[in-house]
């Protein structure tokens, strides 16, 4: 197994609901609520959930750009968890994000050449030929004509913005990319191609991902490993092809399920899981396991006692007092710290 | 007789830039009971196909041609008033976004009550109890407490839910749904694609859905029409569509789209470059410059639209190979990659 690049133990953000003139806290909402899991290096991690499941803002903890309540951060073996904005600006090089929205996390004003050379003028770096052979470099890279250098991102189509994007994270050789939803936004043919490029891009730099989306079956394409959250918590993680295959959280189970498949002739026949209502509000979320409300295996202790993270198989955890596809051995299962 | 058909529909812009040619020629029927789904990418016309259908779009900008027969009338000619007394009654339409579509001041009751009240000379108080019958149908629990909630009371799926009551308030036979589910999440997607399967066939209505998602029409549709640059480019049954392609851009979205029922591939199969601008669509036809079959039909692409011809049991493609060339390139080239 290869080190980790990236570390999470523990991590936490509430954030406080406040009332009133004095802005007293009345409570908070637990959009990230205990999570830890490694990154291997090289690898690609997919974070997948619903909407409020916390991993936008596991994303955007990871990369610090908001501050953690609780928990630690370990990137390459710093400790980034509460670093000063001027000390982790040099590890910034290193971690770059990919937004989902290609439209609103490019500046208009700026010019392609301005906004995939900030990362040099910001982190100060000289290039050997100057930075516009650095940029326009990059922008062959990513597929786009190194002659666009001067154009306007509203001279672009979604796709090649988000290719801008990508190659502004690029710039500085990073390490380690969080991808948020990087193809959510564009059309079915320009995510493939967007897909197709991140993966050549990985080969060809040796980048390691951690991809962030809601579409199972795009994460399914590029994730070694997966990890699936909900309302805060991870409820599983585990290699792509055992996650998939024989999913054993409930949850896992149900999502899979409701994935419509592009098979007319597997309308019928196809088995389903239909969850009933809504994911409940991070706000206040059920006690206990927090998947209780919609299970339907769900008993008694579903709702006193929460399950931990257990690793059932060979690099597969799952937190469910009852999980299916387990391997038959009953043995008390090692907890993952 | 057939309940709709569109007949040579174009649906033109004119802007400072140029025409915008959003819809270019559309034609197709639909029968009662019948489930029809619109695939295309962003501005291939399959929105503004639904809004002309609705008469929804304003006079003075769309210069719309063509005909829109609708249970025996015809509708682009009929008066603004007439199309207006059909909507809500005859056709209704469920909208992506269901929290711009519903008025905010308003509680979801009053919208419900006041669109079956303008099509039904009932009093408030019948009108209320057909809105708390309908929003129970739609699966929204404790409807009689529910019906008094404003939108913004609602989660996502329950606002979906609750505008399809509206949408079925008045039993209208023609329900368009444009996006239904992208804004939702995949679980609840999957119980508002439930509901839709359920409620038209209690309802027996026609419903025309339009989306880019082609799982979504797989679950749901009998015929499925793909638009590409403002013309069909083919048209099929479900099983023609997902079995028997023809058309390269249908080729093209399969191998675009990961799928969880097969293999995990090496590489996604992707169309290159972006849809076209609708103001300079390509010569000839408007897919050829992605197309990796053009350089086949000898120069014919970039000079000549191609017919829409039916290859067989009315399956349409719009393509210049000869059927024999897209059958070999489906089977021999395409095929084998997609479940590789």
């Amino acid at each position: 197994m290869s080190e980790s690049i990236l570390s999470v133990q523990g991590l936490e953000k509430h954030f406080p609901v406040t009332k009133g003139l004095f802005k007293s806290q009345v409570g908070a909402v637990k959009a990230v609520d205990g999570i830890s899991f490694d990154v291997r290096k090289g690898e690609t991690l997919g974070l997948v959930g619903e909407s409020g499941c916390g991993k936008t803002t596991t994303g955007r903890l990871i990369t610090r750009l908001i501050e953690p309540t609780g928990g630690k951060i370990t990137f390459e073996g710093h400790d980034i968890t509460h670093m000063k904005q001027g000390k982790l600006r040099p590890l910034r090089r290193d971690m770059q994000m990919i937004f989902q929205d290609p439209y609103s996390s490019l500046n208009p004003r700026h010019t392609v050449g301005a906004i995939v050379g900030a990362p040099f003028r910001i982190q100060g770096i000289q290039t050997e030929q100057g930075i516009k052979k650095a940029v326009q470099d990059i922008l062959e890279l990513v597929g786009l004509n190194p002659e666009h250098y001067n154009r306007y991102p509203h001279e672009f189509s979604g796709g090649q913005r988000q290719r801008i994007g990508i190659a502004r994270t690029l710039a500085l050789k990073p390490k380690l990319i969080i991808a948020d939803e990087p193809v959510s936004a564009l059309d079915v043919s320009i995510q493939a191609q967007v897909v197709n490029l991140l993966e050549d891009l990985q080969n060809e730099l040796d980048l390691t991902y951690v991809v962030i989306a809601h579409d199972l079956s795009v994460v399914r394409h590029i994730s070694d490993r997966v990890a699936v959250m909900y309302l805060g918590k991870i409820v599983e993680v585990g290699e792509r092809a055992g996650l998939y295959s024989a999913p054993m959280h409930p949850y896992t189970n149900a999502l899979l399920s409701a994935v419509p498949i592009p098979d007319p002739k597997q309308r019928e026949g196809r088995e389903r899981i239909r969850l009933t209502g809504d994911v409940p509000s991070p706000l206040n979320p059920p006690p206990a396991c927090r998947f209780h409300t919609r299970c339907w295996k769900a008993q008694e202790i579903c709702k006193t006692q929460e399950p931990p993270l257990a690793e059932l198989a060979p690099g597969h955890a799952v937190a469910c007092h009852f999980p299916e596809n387990a391997p038959s051995k009953t043995e008390t299962p090692a907890t993952v710290a | 007789m057939t309940f709709l058909q569109l007949n040579d529909l174009k649906v033109h812009f004119p802007t400072d830039d140029g025409l915008v040619k959003s819809v270019d020629g559309l034609s197709f029927q639909l029968e009662r009971g019948k489930t029809l789904g619109i695939v295309g990418e962003s501005g291939s016309g399959k929105s503004v196909t639904s809004l002309s259908v609705l008469g929804l779009h304003k006079g003075g900008r769309a210069k719309i041609s063509g005909e829109i027969w609708l249970d025996g009338e015809e509708l682009v000619s009929a008066s603004q008033e007439h199309v207006r007394s059909l909507r809500g009654k005859k056709m209704a339409m469920i909208f992506q976004d269901p929290l711009s579509a519903m008025h905010p001041y308003y509680t979801v009751g009053d919208q419900i009550i006041e669109a079956y009240r303008i099509h039904n000379a009932v009093s408030k108080k019948v009108a209320k109890k057909h809105a708390i019958d309908m929003l129970g149908r739609v699966g929204i629990p404790q409807p009689d407490r529910r019906v008094d909630s404003y939108p913004h009371e609602f989660s996502g799926g329950m606002r979906q839910r609750a505008m399809i009551a509206m949408a079925l308030s008045c039993d209208p036979e023609l329900l368009i749904a444009d996006e239904p589910t992208t804004a939702l999440d995949v679980t609840v997607q999957a119980q508002i694609l439930d509901l839709m399967r359920d409620l038209q066939r209690d309802f027996n209505a026609a419903l025309i859905i339009i989306t880019h998602d082609l799982g979504v029409v797989a679950e749901l549709s009998d015929d499925i029409l793909v638009m590409y640059g403002g013309k069909c480019i083919e048209y099929g049954t479900a099983e023609d569509i997902f079995e028997r392609p023809e058309h390269p851009y249908t080729w093209g979205l399969l191998g675009s789209m990961p799928r969880l029922d097969r293999e995990v591939t090496e590489r996604l199969l992707p169309i290159k470059g972006s849809p076209p601008s609708l103001i300079n669509v390509p010569s000839g036809c408007a897919f050829h410059p992605r197309c990796a079959f053009e350089p086949r039909t000898g120069g014919k692409g970039s000079t000549l639209v191609p017919d829409l011809v039916e290859t067989e049991g009315g399956h349409l493609v719009r393509c210049h190979l000869s059927r024999e060339e897209r059958r070999d390139i489906w089977a021999t080239e395409i095929k084998p990659k997609l479940e590789s």
